[in-house]
Parts: structure tokens; C-alpha cells; sequence
């Protein structure tokens, strides 16, 4: 692993504008490397998006950012970061392996070739998928499918992982074993953003939470204790886990990162 | 079959079959990856202003045969409408089914304009609809190995880059690629396409060469890389078989060809079908072991 003196992610008065609204507004935020964030918030709070415009995935209206302190663009090092979006986009179309989607991992402005079967089937063993590799993803169920997600991530043995609700539909035995991945990862120093709706998964390696609400940051500091998230002011849902006993707003995350 | 082979006009219409029968699925997969699988069809009628525009020029040149530059000229305005509806479209100032419908009436349009200003008919534009046998000339033979070298080169090449990009346009955005060049590069290697087997099987038929092998090829693979083989010696297949039946029979080439393709879709998905779901009427359970076993009367 390389050790960045710096951060390897900043975003500074961020603006974004989809469709005329704005999704963003003035986001300033920085990682560095070794640290485990979560970006937190209801949804449209503006969390995937933050990911997405921080990856150059969807252009910003105004603001900055910079990955490994180098701005977003040509000189990005993009074979560094691993990103993990929400879903498989191909469920149906052409019948294609994750040994396939997981070998075009290793694909960055960079590197025109693929990776070899060999790194596919090692990034597909850590998520429990290697016997699966020649099987088309689109007879996988869901969960399935974003274990091999994750592993295309994987295979880059990025500095930067970026994962988007990756636990979403995936067993408690596989996130059990993901989670030991991400955190072997971690104390190499590599540093994860990870968009969550539930942070119990991955409350003991949590560094820091970064709260949206409205495309606003609204908290950067301390993650707040697990399940409480959801019961807290800066949530606006019900949550369908919340623990009857414990009265909603119960736990102020202003208080717990020592701001609001 | 010797006297198939001994005519010289057999031998440069089955080599182009040959060429476009290979090519046309390569380009095809990455469409119906990218759930594009009409974009042919809307250059395909692009192509033909290409065609009539074209032939207009050569009118305007005084070329004795004015229809001598239509193949150039289809194959540069389908690459510039391919590539602008790419453009446009990933600006997203526009969806992809309203673009494709501006293609098909514009093509249309266009080109019955300009053939009738270029002092010709609508019927001069017929064999570039439905394709001629009959037009595919030395000349042609050429272009079309031109091209379809060109293509397959590309295609085949950069097959990595473009998959990941055909697969997941956001995961390769995160990863720093060229998209919008690489998708680009895409739109004008399948107008390259539909220029090449303009000739064989016309400019209305040239995309279900591209789909068709593809959506049989993808009843039986179970990876990208072998549904596009597959598809690749499906469409030579019945490329070349379409066109030798029309040796026999009087038949136009490029509707044989296709109506081929199509038959053989048909067969594939139902022989796997049965395969995959075995008529249990009879026996509910096949997979399970009887636990009552009926024994003959005494």
C-alpha cells in the first residue's frame, strides 16, 4: 500500500445541479488515508451523489475536488480507488461472468488491459464468490451480485475504497466476512467512504460520520453509536428497526460529535 | 455447389457476406449490452441522407455514374449522426428512444430530399433499403474488407475497455476512462458497420445482423467473450448461408438472410426452453427418486 502524506479525498464548497435542483450545496469535506467514514443521512440527503461527484461520475456545478491531492481529472491516480455503486446495472442484456466483470476492475485511464483470471478469482475468494466466477450474473440474486461488485472493487487492492450501501441485500455471514476484509484493508492503511443507512455493521471501525441533510453537511465528527443513528434528530424517517424502548431523538449527534 | 463458387459474382457477394456476417454481431454485442439495440436501425436510416447525399455530389461533380461516391457518403453521414446522437445523448439533453426516432425520420426524409434534388427517385434508393447482390462490386470488396478490418481491429482491441464501459458507464466514469470517447468510438464503429453490410443486406435490415445473431447467441453462452463468438459464426453462418439459397431461389438476399436468422433464434430458444424445463406432466418430480413403485398385476 502507498501512504499519501496527505488526504486522499477533499471536496471544498462542492456544488451540484441535476436536472435544474440542487442536490449539493457548499460540501467541504476531507479523508485521510487509514480513516473509515461513513456519509450518513435520509434518503435524497445527497450521500450518493457526494460519492458519485467526488469520483467525477457526475459533474459539479461549482467547488473542488481533489483525489490524492492531485484535482479531478487526467492526473487522478484512478488505479488507486475502488468503487462500489449500489447496484448491478446489467441484470438482463448479455450473459456475462463475474469472472468477467471482476477482471475489468483492474481498467483505469492507465490501463487499457484487463486483469488476469487469476487476480479475478482472488478478489472473488475474499468475498466468498470463487466458485461462482464463471456463473452470469444475471441468474445471481441481488446479494450475490454485490459480492461481486465489491470484489471488482477489491481487485484494484485500492488506497481508496469507496462503497455505496454495499451491504444492501447481502447475508449476515457474507458481511460478517466482508467486514473482516474491509478492516484487514484498513489497518493497511487504506481508507474507506462508505454511504450507509445502517452504520451497525461497520460501528467498530468507524472513524468519523459525515451527516447530510438536504445537500447540506450537517454533522462531520464522532459516528454516533449504532442503532442510534436512525433515532436521532438529524433523521427525518422512521426507521422500520428502531428500537421501540428507545424513545426516538433519545441520542442528539450534535452532542455526540461535539457540534451541530 | 462448384457452379456457387465458380461465379465471380458469387465469390465477391459470399466474401462480403463472409466479412459482414463476422463483424456485424462483434459491434452488436456491445450494443445489446448497452441496451442499444436499435442504434443500427436509426443509422441505418441516417445512412441512407448519407446515400442520396452522396449521390447528389456526384451529380453536382458530373461523375458519369453519380451513385459512384454514395458508399463514402454514407459512411461519413452515418459516423457524424451516430456520433452526434452519442453526444447528444450523453449530455443528457435527450433520451435514447427520442434520438433513435429522430434518426429513423430524419434519415428517411433526408435522404428521399436530396435523391429527388440530386435528379434521381425514390426508387433509385431501393437496392440501398434491402440491398443488391448484384452492386457488390470489386470496388466494394475493398471498402468492405476495409472497413470491416477496421472495425474487428477495434472492436476486438479496445473489447476490454468497451465492455466495461458497455457493462457499467458509471463504474468506468469512476475509473477515470474516456466514456464519452470510448462510447463515441462505439457509435462510430456500428455506423462503420451498417456502412459495410449496407450492400448485402440493405440499410432497413443491417441491424438485425447486428441483434439477432447476438439474442440467439445469448440463449446458449453463459459469458460476454463466447456470446461474442458465438455470435460472430452465427452471423457468417447464415450470412453466407442466406446468400447461397438465393443462388437456387429467386430471393432477395438480405430478406433471406435475416428471415435465416430469425428462424434460427426461434429454433435455438425453444430447443433450450425444452431443455430447461422438461415436460413434467407426466412425472411431477423427475429429479426425485420414486418412493411408491407400482407393481405389475398378478
Amino acid at each position: 500500500m502507498i501512504h499519501s502524506p496527505g488526504t486522499v479525498l477533499r471536496t471544498e464548497h462542492l456544488d451540484v445541479v441535476l436536472g435544474g435542483i440542487r442536490i449539493l450545496e457548499d460540501v467541504s469535506i476531507a479523508v485521510h488515508p487509514g480513516e473509515v467514514v461513513a456519509f450518513l443521512g435520509a434518503n435524497g440527503s445527497g450521500k450518493s451523489t457526494l460519492v458519485r461527484a467526488a469520483l467525477g461520475v457526475i459533474p459539479p456545478a461549482g467547488g473542488r475536488v481533489t483525489l490524492f491531492d492531485e484535482p479531478l481529472g487526467r492526473a487522478t491516480p484512478w488505479n488507486r480507488i475502488g468503487y462500489v455503486p449500489q447496484r448491478m446495472p446489467a441484470s438482463t442484456g448479455v450473459p456475462t461472468t463475474a469472472c468477467e466483470v471482476v477482471r475489468a476492475g483492474l481498467l483505469s485511464r492507465h490501463r487499457f488491459r484487463r486483469g488476469s483470471k487469476s487476480e479475478a478469482l482472488e478478489a472473488l475468494g475474499a468475498m466468498g464468490m470463487a466458485d461462482r466466477a464463471f456463473q452470469p450474473v444475471q441468474q445471481m440474486s441481488g446479494g450475490q451480485q454485490q459480492r461481486v461488485l465489491i470484489a471488482r472493487a477489491l481487485v484494484r487492492r485500492p488506497d481508496l475504497l469507496v462503497l455505496d450501501e454495499p451491504t444492501t441485500g447481502i447475508d449476515l455471514g457474507t458481511i460478517a466476512t466482508f467486514i473482516e476484509t474491509i478492516d484487514a484493508m484498513r489497518q493497511a492503511g487504506t481508507a474507506v467512504v462508505v454511504v450507509l443507512h445502517e452504520t451497525e455493521a461497520f460501528a467498530t471501525m468507524l472513524d468519523r460520520a459525515v451527516v447530510l441533510r438536504h445537500g447540506r453537511v450537517v454533522h462531520d465528527g464522532a459516528p454516533p453509536p449504532a442503532r442510534a443513528e436512525h433515532a436521532g434528530p438529524l433523521h427525518e424517517h422512521a426507521h422500520p428497526h428502531a428500537d421501540p424502548a428507545r424513545p426516538a431523538g433519545m441520542l442528539d449527534l450534535g452532542v455526540i460529535g461535539g457540534q451541530s | 455447389m462448384i457452379d456457387l463458387l465458380s461465379s465471380p459474382l458469387m465469390q465477391r457477394a459470399l466474401l462480403a457476406a463472409l466479412m459482414v456476417g463476422a463483424t456485424a454481431p462483434v459491434i452488436g454485442t456491445f450494443l445489446v449490452q448497452r441496451r442499444l439495440a436499435l442504434l443500427g436501425d436509426g443509422i441505418g436510416h441516417i445512412a441512407l441522407t448519407g446515400v442520396a447525399a452522396g449521390w447528389l455530389a456526384g451529380a453536382l461533380a458530373g461523375l458519369a455514374t453519380p451513385d459512384a461516391w454514395a458508399l463514402p457518403g454514407a459512411m461519413i453521414v452515418a459516423v457524424l449522426g451516430a456520433v452526434g446522437i452519442e453526444w447528444v445523448r450523453g449530455k443528457g439533453q435527450i433520451t435514447g428512444d427520442v434520438a433513435m426516432a429522430i434518426l429513423f425520420y430524419g434519415g428517411i426524409a433526408g435522404g428521399v430530399l436530396l435523391i429527388k434534388i440530386a435528379g434521381g427517385t425514390s426508387a433509385n434508393l431501393m437496392t440501398y433499403l434491402f440491398g443488391s447482390i448484384a452492386t457488390v462490386s470489386y470496388t466494394d470488396l475493398i471498402w468492405t474488407a476495409a472497413l470491416a478490418g477496421l472495425v474487428l481491429l477495434v472492436g476486438l482491441g479496445l473489447r476490454g475497455v468497451l465492455f466495461a464501459v458497455s457493462h457499467d458507464e458509471e463504474f468506468a466514469r469512476a475509473s477515470g476512462l474516456p466514456v464519452t470517447l470510448l462510447t463515441m468510438m462505439l457509435a462510430a464503429l456500428a455506423a462503420l458497420t451498417v456502412t459495410v453490410s449496407m450492400r448485402v443486406v440493405g440499410l432497413l435490415l443491417v441491424s438485425a445482423l447486428m441483434i439477432v445473431p447476438v439474442a440467439t447467441a445469448q440463449v446458449i453462452a453463459k459469458s460476454f467473450a463466447r456470446t461474442m463468438a458465438l455470435a460472430s459464426v452465427i452471423g457468417v453462418v447464415v450470412s453466407v448461408a442466406g446468400l447461397a439459397l438465393t443462388y437456387w431461389y429467386d430471393l432477395p438476399p438480405g430478406a433471406t438472410i435475416v428471415v435465416l436468422a430469425i428462424v434460427l433464434y426461434a429454433i435455438v430458444t425453444l430447443v433450450q426452453s425444452r431443455r430447461r424445463h422438461p415436460d413434467t406432466s407426466i412425472d411431477p418430480h423427475p429429479d426425485l427418486d420414486d418412493d411408491v413403485r407400482l407393481l405389475p398385476v398378478e
